[in-house]
C-alpha cells in the first residue's frame, strides 16, 4: 500500500514540475516571487479547508457543508460587527465558535443518527447557506478597519499573512494524520468502520472531532475571506466544496477512505492553482477554469481508480 | 408481511401525509390571505413549478437506484440554451422540443457509464459534471438571455382543456413512471440495485446496465423538464437556476424516497415538488422575506432525513 502511495505521490510530484515548467516557459510574468506568493494568497482559503478535508475524506466520509460555513460565517461577522455593535475581535470568535457549531452539529447527525455524510452535509448545505441569506436578507457589510487587512492582504516577514495560518494548520494535519493515534484511527475507520469498532478504537468521538474541525477550520477561512477581500456577501464560498475536494482527490486521498496523506493534498492543492493561474494567463476566463478542474477531478478519481486496481491484484 | 409490501404501505402512508400538509398549508395561509388560493395564484404555482416537479420523477430513479445527481440543476440549464438556440438559429420548433430529450439522455448516459463501469461513485461523478456543465454553460453564452423566441415554441403557455400543459405534463408523467417501476420488471431491478446490488447480481440483474439505463431515462426526464422551464417565457436565462439541484433533491428525499437506496415512490416525489412551490409562493403571501426560503428547505430535508433513519432502525 505504501508503495502505490508513493508512486502516486511521485506522478503528482512530476505532473507538478512538468505544469510548473510549461507554465515559466509560456509566461514570464509566471515564475516571479510576486505572482507565486499571490497564487499562494489566493490558494489559503481551499487549502485550509482541504487539510480537515483529508481527514474527512480518508474516513470514508464526505463534507459537502464546508461553503455554506464559509458563507455562514462571513456573514456573522458582519452581523455581529456592524448590526450588532460589538468590537470586531468578539465578533470573529462568535463566528469562530458558530462554524465550530456547525461541524459539530454536521458530525452529531452523522454519528447519533447514522445519517450517510453525503446526505447530512448536503442538508445542512442548504440549511448553513439558507441561514445566510436570511439572516443577511442579501444585504453585504463593508467598511472593515485597517488592521483587520492585515489577514487577507498584508505581509509577515515578507510572506504574506494568511500563508503562516495555512502552514501552521497543515502542519497540524501531517502531525495529527502521521503520528498520532488519532491518526491511526482515522485510517482504520475508513479502511473498515466496523473492524475499527470491535477493536474498541473511539469511532464515533474521532468522527465527531473531524466533521467539528472542519466547521472550525471553514470559519477560519471565512475571516481570512473576508479580511482579503474586505466584505461580506452570503454568497461567499459558494461552490468552494467542489474545489476542495477535487485537491484532496486529486493528491491521491481515495474517495473511498482508508488512503491518502496531508502531503498529497498540498501538492494537488499547488497543482490546481498553477493550472488556473496559468489558463488566466493564458486568457481563460474563471468560469472555463470551473470546466478544466471538474474535468481533472473525473480523470483523477479515473487514475485513482486504476492504480487502486492493479494494487489489489 | 413482506418487505417489499411494508414498504409500498410506508410510502403511501407519506403520501397521505403529504396530501394532508399541502392541504392544510392551503386552508391556513388561504385564510390568512384569500388571494393565495385565487386561480391566479394557483395557476401561478403549478405552471411555474411543474418542471421542478418532472425533474424530481428522474431523480427518485436515481435515488432508488443507490446512486445520487447533484447536476440536474445545470444539466436543465444547459438543455434550455440548447432548445432556445435551437430554435432561435431556425430549426423547426418541434426538433428545438425534442434535441433536450435526447442530448439530456446521451449526456446522463456518460455519466452513468463513469459511475457503473469506471466505479466513479455519483457523487464524485456529478460534482465534476455540475462544474463542467455550469461553468461551460457562462462561458459559452457569455451569461447573455436569449430573446426573439418564435410564436408557437412557448410549449409551457399551451392549455388544453383549460388545464396549463406543464400541468399534464406532471400528472401524466408521475402516472407512467409510477407504473413504470411498480409493474415492469426494469422498475423492480431498479428497485433491487438500489437495496442490495450483490443480490440483485444473484439473481440476474446486471447492476452496471440498470445503472446506465436509469442515468439515460433521468437525462430525458431533465429534457422535458428543461423544455418546460425553456418556455415559461418569453426569453430564456441562460444561466443555471442556483440551487435548483438541491430542490429538486429535496422534493424526492422528502416524497419518502429512502436515501439509502432501493425505497420510495415517485408519486411522492411529485407532492412534495407541490408542497415545496406551494411553500415559496406562501411565504410571499405571509410577508416572510423569501430570503428565508433556502433555510426553510434545509430543515424540512435534515427532518425528512432524520425521520427516515428513525423510522429504519424501529424497523430494522
Amino acid at each position: 500500500m505504501t508503495r502505490i502511495l508513493i508512486r502516486h505521490e511521485a506522478i503528482l510530484g512530476i505532473l507538478f514540475a512538468v505544469a510548473l515548467f510549461v507554465m515559466a516557459a509560456q509566461s514570464d510574468r509566471f515564475l516571479t516571487t510576486a505572482n507565486l506568493l499571490n497564487q499562494a494568497r489566493l490558494m489559503t482559503e481551499v487549502g485550509l479547508i482541504a487539510i480537515p478535508m483529508t481527514f474527512v475524506i480518508v474516513t470514508g466520509g464526505i463534507d459537502l457543508s464546508v461553503g455554506s460555513i464559509l458563507g455562514l460565517c462571513a456573514i456573522l461577522v458582519g452581523v455581529f460587527w456592524q448590526n450588532a455593535g460589538l468590537p470586531l475581535p468578539a465578533a470573529i470568535g462568535l463566528s469562530l465558535l458558530a462554524g465550530t457549531a456547525a461541524g459539530f452539529a454536521n458530525g452529531l447527525i452523522i454519528t447519533r443518527f447514522r445519517v450517510p455524510p453525503l446526505i447530512a452535509t448536503l442538508a445542512t448545505l442548504a440549511l448553513y447557506r439558507g441561514l445566510a441569506e436570511g439572516i443577511s436578507q442579501a444585504r453585504s457589510v463593508r467598511g472593515y478597519p485597517e488592521w483587520f487587512a492585515v489577514l487577507g492582504r498584508g505581509e509577515f516577514l515578507g510572506i504574506p499573512t494568511q500563508l503562516w495560518l495555512f502552514a501552521l494548520v497543515a502542519l497540524a494535519g501531517i502531525f495529527l494524520l502521521r503520528f498520532t493515534a488519532f491518526g491511526r484511527t482515522t485510517y482504520a475507520i475508513g479502511n473498515s468502520e466496523a473492524a475499527a469498532e470491535f477493536s474498541g478504537l473511539p469511532v464515533e468521538r474521532t468522527k465527531l472531532l473531524i466533521y467539528t474541525a472542519s466547521g472550525f477550520v471553514s470559519a477560519l477561512a471565512a475571516i481570512v475571506f473576508v479580511s482579503r477581500v474586505s466584505t461580506t456577501r452570503s454568497d461567499m464560498g459558494n461552490g468552494i466544496e467542489l474545489e476542495v475536494i477535487t485537491a484532496v482527490v486529486l493528491g491521491g486521498t481515495s474517495i473511498f477512505g482508508g488512503r491518502g496523506m496531508v502531503i498529497g493534498t498540498l501538492i494537488g492543492l499547488c497543482l490546481m492553482q498553477i493550472l488556473q493561474n496559468g489558463l488566466s494567463l493564458s486568457g481563460v476566463r474563471g468560469d472555463g477554469t470551473t470546466v478544466v478542474i471538474g474535468a481533472v477531478l473525473i480523470v483523477a478519481v479515473l487514475i485513482s481508480n486504476i492504480l487502486g486496481r492493479f494494487s489489489n491484484d | 408481511m413482506s418487505r417489499r409490501s411494508f414498504h409500498a404501505v410506508s410510502s403511501l402512508g407519506q403520501e397521505i401525509l403529504l396530501v394532508v400538509v399541502i392541504l392544510a398549508l392551503f386552508a391556513f395561509v388561504g385564510a390568512v390571505n384569500p388571494r393565495f388560493v385565487s386561480e391566479n395564484n394557483l395557476t401561478s404555482i403549478f405552471v411555474g413549478n411543474a418542471y421542478i416537479a418532472v425533474a424530481a420523477i428522474g431523480m427518485s430513479l436515481v435515488i432508488v437506484s443507490g446512486n445520487i445527481d447533484v447536476s440536474i440543476g445545470a444539466l436543465i440549464g444547459v438543455l434550455a440554451v440548447i432548445s432556445g438556440l435551437l430554435v432561435t438559429s431556425g430549426y423547426p420548433i418541434w426538433v428545438a422540443w425534442l434535441a433536450p430529450l435526447l442530448i439530456g439522455s446521451a449526456i446522463n448516459a456518460l455519466v452513468g457509464c463513469l459511475i457503473a463501469f469506471a466505479r466513479v461513485p455519483s457523487i464524485i461523478a456529478t460534482l465534476a459534471m455540475l462544474s463542467i456543465l455550469s461553468g461551460g454553460l457562462i462561458t459559452f453564452t457569455g451569461g447573455r438571455w436569449i430573446s426573439g423566441l418564435p410564436a408557437g415554441y412557448q410549449l409551457a403557455q399551451f392549455r388544453l382543456l383549460g388545464v396549463p400543459s406543464p400541468v399534464w405534463f406532471m400528472v401524466g408523467m408521475t402516472i407512467v413512471a409510477a407504473l413504470l417501476m411498480r409493474y415492469t420488471a426494469f422498475g423492480r431491478s431498479v428497485y433491487a440495485v438500489g437495496s442490495n446490488p450483490e443480490a440483485a447480481r444473484a439473481s440476474g440483474i446486471s447492476p452496471s446496465s440498470v445503472v446506465v439505463r436509469v442515468f439515460a431515462i433521468h437525462g430525458a426526464i431533465a429534457g422535458v423538464a428543461a423544455v418546460l422551464f425553456a418556455t415559461q417565457l418569453q426569453v430564456i436565462q441562460s444561466t443555471t437556476p442556483v440551487g435548483l439541484e438541491l430542490v429538486i433533491i429535496t422534493a424526492s428525499v422528502v416524497g419518502g424516497v429512502s436515501i439509502l437506496g432501493g425505497v420510495g415512490t415517485v408519486v411522492g416525489s411529485t407532492l412534495a415538488a407541490i408542497l415545496f412551490a406551494a411553500i415559496g409562493s406562501s411565504l410571499i403571501f405571509l410577508n416572510v422575506s423569501a430570503y428565508w426560503l433556502r433555510a426553510v428547505q434545509g430543515v424540512l430535508i435534515l427532518a425528512t432525513v432524520l425521520a427516515d433513519m428513525a423510522r429504519r432502525r424501529r424497523t430494522g
